[in-house]
């Protein structure tokens, strides 16, 4: 099977022969379309049948859409609120006011970086503390004033370090999981690319829960699932299989409402199509979830949240 | 989610004939001592202080008013919605420490009195596979928050998790949102939880229900952390202070009320539990 970069390497050359085809009156076009009927053929072979390894890798493909290009595309007037009023403000998770189709929201968005500047500035994504609570004062504000809430969710995982861990780290993702918990307002979360573990989730507990198609939803990285389970560092595409991380595999277990469609090759190779389709299900759902008297939409959430799990009755096995 | 290397783990069942060596070496202090000593001083070493792992029951025994513990643990044992194999199939897994510790999972929920104060505590014991949260410790804390209201009694619970259990995928990262929700209800009826952290309170049981107490008291000798040291020295080459995630810490920096010997966890209990109800 081709890989995605000799798919992109006839997908110039074709370029390139429309480019002569132009330039020298020479026709050649009945050879390009039958390249480009070639190429959507290799393309369908190559996405129709993805590894979960393969989406994990797509879920953070460089040109992956990030949640800026989503604000971008989906909000008008975003107007972005900084900082989380204690120590500083984490460029990892960003908040803010929008408009979504002329309502009112707060937009909560994990955001990566695209050079490596920026990922400096960005920690790759990486949620720090401050960013928690950054999420869980924008959030407070939208239940002050009844505007529905939308987190877009893309890390690889909270941030490791030093600082984070002198932050209480993990103090912030639980008072951000509470205050979801409660919050009187609608939540609609999406995972956009990278749904790592905690980091993830902290934005995460919500009313509706969607996944982009080649995103991933994870308790743990394959990578760091195949050292510490498979004591095997390349058994990650193994690691990924066993973790049932795809929207699809999710979506199938039931722990996310839906899944929304990506064009062949994923998010980035036709962005519009996909913000237009992420915004059109933003749109239906917090349409339909303001339907809903604030008590019945928290004691929904509760519930949803107090059944998930699995196992099994063991009243009649001896031990 | 971190997982955090078994320490050295002691456990000598007074019951039964002491196995043919009566005496251990502690990894801490190197002396060789008496095991029975050891276990009467409730896993500390009686040489040089160290903490040794307590099992959920000897944990029961140190905090719980004789003969007070009503277990009421639910009768659910872990299914396996993933179908998860590692290096070994994740019943397997289960069966194996079921079998050798003779519990249904990682935690033990019950009525007790402490000090005469009526509670209802949840102990994890992390013998069960690191003592990780899936959909069966997220139910029985769950269970165990809800017959707290239903009593109106405080909710003590014990941790000792290396976080969530990696086999049952997304089902045991939810069970953190799920916890987390049953705590708020406590919180609505006004029934305070207390928060123990003991060796180690890490991963996902720390970044939710662990770090949601009214009161956080840890254990002297606690690891509280989100992260594990390894996962970060790899991920960042950052140097870590020695004291790293310890009991001090934690404490230094804000994440927790007080720092407690394990021989005084009880009258610590006690105590703060007379600020919130009367005892009986």
């Amino acid at each position: 099977m081709s890989d995605e970069r000799t798919l992109d390497l006839l997908e110039a050359k074709i370029e390139e022969l429309r480019h002569l085809n132009a330039a020298d009156g020479i026709d050649l076009s009945k050879e390009i379309e039958r390249l480009k009927e070639k190429l959507d053929e290799l393309r369908q072979d190559l996405y129709a049948n993805l590894s979960d390894w393969e989406r994990v890798k797509l879920a953070r493909h460089p040109k992956r859409p990030y949640s800026l290009d989503y604000f971008d595309a989906i909000f008008t007037d975003f107007y972005e609120l900084h900082g989380d009023r204690i120590e500083g403000d984490d460029r990892a998770l960003l908040a803010g006011l929008a408009r979504l189709d002329g309502q009112v929201v707060v937009v909560l968005g994990q955001q990566k970086g695209r050079s490596t500047e920026e990922n400096k500035e960005r920690f790759f994504g990486m949620t720090r503390p401050q960013g928690y609570r950054k999420a869980r004062r924008a959030m407070q504000l939208a239940e002050r004033f009844g505007f529905p809430v939308i987190t877009l969710i893309d890390t690889p995982g909270a941030y490791p370090g030093l600082e984070s861990e002198e932050a209480n780290i993990g103090g912030a993702i639980a008072e951000s999981l509470l205050t979801m918990s409660g919050l009187r307002v609608p939540i609609v979360a999406v995972v956009i690319g990278e749904g790592g573990s905690g980091g993830a989730l902290a934005i995460g507990l919500a009313d509706r829960v969607l996944m982009l198609e080649n995103a991933v939803y994870t308790v743990i990285s394959p990578e760091s699932a195949a050292v510490i389970l498979w004591k095997d560092k390349e058994r990650m595409k193994e690691a990924a299989e066993a973790l049932n991380l795809t929207a699809e595999h999710l979506h199938d277990l039931g722990l996310i409402d839906g899944v929304i469609p990506e064009p062949l090759g994923g998010a980035h190779k036709d962005f519009e199509r996909t913000a237009s389709a992420l915004k059109d299900e933003l749109v239906r759902q917090v349409a339909e979830l303001a339907k809903w008297k604030a008590p019945d939409l928290v004691e929904e959430r509760y519930r949803r949240y107090r059944k998930v799990g699995r196992y099994r009755d063991a009243s009649l096995e001896s031990g | 989610m971190p997982i955090f290397k078994d320490k050295e783990y002691l456990r000598v069942d007074l019951d039964k004939e002491p196995d043919e060596s009566l005496w251990m070496k502690c990894k801490s202090c190197g002396e060789l001592v008496f095991k029975r000593r050891v276990r009467e001083n409730n896993n500390i070493c009686p040489s040089c202080g160290e903490y040794f792992f307590l099992t959920a029951v000897e944990r029961i025994a140190l905090l719980a008013d004789e003969a007070s513990f009503e277990d009421m643990t639910l009768p659910i044992a872990a299914d396996d919605p993933l179908e998860f194999s590692d290096r070994k199939p994740y019943p397997d897994r289960v069966a194996d420490a079921q079998a050798r510790t003779g519990l249904g999972d990682a935690i033990l929920i019950g009525r007790a009195s402490i000090a005469g104060f009526p509670v209802v505590i949840g102990v994890m014991d992390f013998r069960f596979i690191g003592g990780s949260m899936g959909s069966v410790v997220g139910e029985q804390i769950c269970h165990g928050m809800e017959a707290a209201i239903e009593d109106r009694r405080p909710f003590v619970l014990v941790s000792s998790s290396g976080g969530a259990r990696v086999q049952e995928g997304l089902f045991s990262l939810l069970q953190m949102a799920k916890t987390v929700a049953v705590r708020a209800k406590m919180a609505e009826v006004g029934l305070p939880f207390i928060s123990v952290m003991t060796y180690p309170t890490s991963g996902g049981v720390q970044a939710s229900i662990a770090s949601l107490g009214d009161v956080i008291i840890a254990e002297r000798g606690a690891m509280i952390g989100f992260a594990g040291r390894r996962v970060i020295q790899n991920a960042m080459t950052q140097e870590l202070p020695s004291h790293f995630q310890s009991d001090a810490f934690a404490f230094e920096h804000g994440a927790i009320d007080r720092v407690v010997g394990r021989e005084g966890m009880r009258d610590e209990l006690s105590s703060l539990l007379g600020f919130f109800v009367e005892a009986q």
